[in-house]
């Protein structure tokens, strides 16, 4: 067995080539190595990755550590955040030091972001496998399914299902939104299952007297999961604006806890008079949001020869 | 349509009363009320009766134009009448703004793939989209409404559209990103068809092969986003009536959602999918109209 029927199967789905071949995914780096926008989103995501995991790497302090009343609501000394000073990013309404808060507040939004968009993605892998596959009644069943989640507004039934919902913690929040977010994956997923399922290459598959299993897995699976991808990646920013939302409105994330969504909300009621609390985080906000929706952007690009 | 309809409020109504403690015992206050009363009420309310009776007896009066009772005694319909037509304007200023300028910035963009607009606003609609909502809000409340005073920062004394501008614009512009992004992208895919190329030989006009040709069939894709748009807009008032002060009814569910007003979030969320199902429709039937290869038999 093995060796010559693992090159006949790589062959055929051409997934696990590499090198220097023309293949899809060598073809797309060779193009994403030249983009700068590639690049700058990497970098800033790197960074917010290492705040994530070694905060300490950034600031001694622990999340809502030596926090002191007397302190709070000291401005900036100035808007150059590397003047010195013990406060360079001014305190906040509990007088807590602000750069730490940030540092400490960015773990929360980047694992709600993944884990929501990882728990999407696998339900509409799944899902819209099964349904675009087999198609008849399991698929009609499934695609009114997911018309029902889909008429229900995400914000609207986040908002309802979070304040259900007794404790508020990470993943409490990652897993209502997940619950919520996979309808458009699922559908595009279906789409490109359905696009792919009567394939020539397919097809040999079958007449050679591969499962159904084997043929979702290895032949449709590698040619339909790509636009999937992509779009989970633009997700992950998507879900991280959402995440803060919650937290805005209050039934996302609660105070022992350290966020960015938390910290805007904090703002609020005060960013007239102090709106550096308002502008830092949003910034910080921002900058991530924004470098994965460059990285998914650059990515789908590169992956798609229609757009070049 | 109708599977739909059911299994959304289905779904919103599970969870509303799955929420934790008893509206009733609420609505007594302080004092322990006396358990006669306390009965009767929950029997006025059917929370004596199993969940599925109680939503199917929602769902009956629900066919009859009874949207039920709130936990405070007035009809659920009496309370979205006087805040719905706040929230419908508001949600209606960003639908047309994002589709007036998501388009018109669209088309601007596609005409010349790689150019300098094309890149403005490619950079610039990604900005829009990665910044959340409500920072996006405050900060033009402070700065068109407080700094610069060309919008009122909050309530609705100016009356439509002055009042409702700026928060209509805040709402409708991350979708209108998206359209204008979707619409570019759909139009340069359209230039390279043959029918542009036959078009274009014929010796029509430039304007003509864009609007006449090109933007009609580019078109499609940008429709059927704005029809699934107004529901999210609507659901978006939950953020920007907060901020602004407008008395509608994202402002009203939002509340009842905290007091756990069951009837009151059920009626306007059913409401909300009922206008999302409607401009559904709307889209489908558009659909032919802008391509005649789509016919319903």
């Amino acid at each position: 067995m093995s060796e010559s029927t693992e090159v006949a199967a790589t062959a055929q789905t051409g997934a696990v080539v590499s090198g220097a071949s023309a293949s899809l995914w060598s073809d797309a780096w060779r193009e994403l190595y030249r983009r700068v926008t590639f690049w700058v989103a990497v970098v800033i995501l790197l960074f917010m990755g290492l705040l994530a995991t070694v905060p300490s790497l950034f600031t001694s302090l622990g999340p809502n550590g030596r926090c002191d009343v007397r302190q709070a609501k000291l401005r900036p000394a100035s808007w150059n955040p590397f003047g010195g000073g013990p406060h360079p990013f001014g305190t906040d309404t509990h007088g807590c030091d602000y750069w730490a808060q940030m540092v400490h507040g960015t773990r929360a939004p980047i694992i709600v972001g993944f884990l929501v968009t990882g728990i999407a993605l696998a339900l509409a892998i799944g899902l819209g496998s099964l349904s675009g596959y087999y198609g008849r009644l399991l698929d009609t069943v499934l695609s009114r399914i997911t018309d029902i989640f889909f008429g229900l507004p995400l914000l609207l039934g986040a908002v309802v299902i979070l304040t259900a919902f007794p404790s508020h913690g990470v993943l409490t929040e990652s897993f209502v939104l997940g619950l919520l977010w996979w309808p458009t994956m699922t559908r595009l997923m279906r789409g490109q299952v359905l696009s792919i399922r009567d394939a020539d290459y397919v097809q040999a598959a079958r007449m050679l007297g591969a499962r159904d299993t084997r043929i979702m897995v290895r032949h449709i699976l590698p040619n339909a999961v790509a636009p999937v991808f992509v779009y989970a990646m633009l997700n992950v920013g998507v879900v991280i604006g959402y995440e803060a939302t919650l937290d805005y409105l209050g039934v996302g994330l609660q105070y022992p806890t350290v966020s960015w969504g938390l910290q805007l909300s904090q703002a609020q009621e005060i960013f007239t008079d102090y709106p550096y609390l308002l502008i830092y985080p949003a910034v910080f906000l921002t900058a991530t949001v924004l470098s994965f929706l460059l990285l998914g952007d650059a990515v789908r690009d590169a992956l798609d020869p229609k757009l070049r | 349509m109708v599977p739909v309809l059911i299994g959304t409020t289905l779904l919103i109504y599970l969870a509303v009363f799955a929420l934790p403690g008893d509206p009733i015992r609420t609505l007594g206050g302080d004092k322990p009320m006396p358990p006669a009363v306390y009965q009767a009420l929950r029997h006025h309310y059917h929370l004596d009766e199993p969940l599925i009776v109680q939503y199917g007896q929602y769902l009956w009066g629900l066919l009859h134009g009874d949207f039920g009772e709130t936990l405070n005694g007035q009809p659920v319909s009496d309370v979205m009448k006087t805040d719905w037509a706040v929230t419908a304007r508001l949600a209606v200023t960003a639908w047309i703004f994002e589709l007036v300028v998501g388009i018109g910035l669209g088309v601007w963009a596609g005409r010349r793939k790689g150019g300098v607009v094309d890149t403005l606003v490619l950079s610039g609609t990604t900005l829009v989209i990665a910044i959340p909502v409500f920072v996006l809000a405050y900060s033009a409340q402070l700065l068109f409404g407080l700094k610069l005073g060309w919008f009122p920062t909050a309530g609705t004394d100016d009356g439509w559209p002055y009042s409702y501008l700026l928060p209509g614009i805040v709402l409708g512009s991350a979708s209108l990103a998206y359209i204008a992004r979707l619409t570019r992208t759909s139009l340069v895919e359209n230039f390279r068809a043959d029918y542009v190329r036959t078009a274009v030989a014929k010796g029509l006009s430039r304007r003509r092969v864009l609007v006449r040709h090109t933007l009609r069939n580019s078109l499609v894709p940008v429709i059927t986003y704005l029809g699934v748009d107004l529901g999210s807009l609507m659901a978006g008032t939950i953020v920007i009536e907060g901020i602004f002060n407008l008395p509608g009814i994202g402002g009203q569910i939002f509340t009842a959602i905290q007091i756990k007003d069951g009837p009151t979030v059920v009626g306007i969320a059913t409401l909300l999918v009922l206008v999302y199902l409607f401009a559904n429709l709307v889209v489908d039937i558009l659909y032919g109209v802008l391509d005649p290869r789509i016919r319903y038999e």
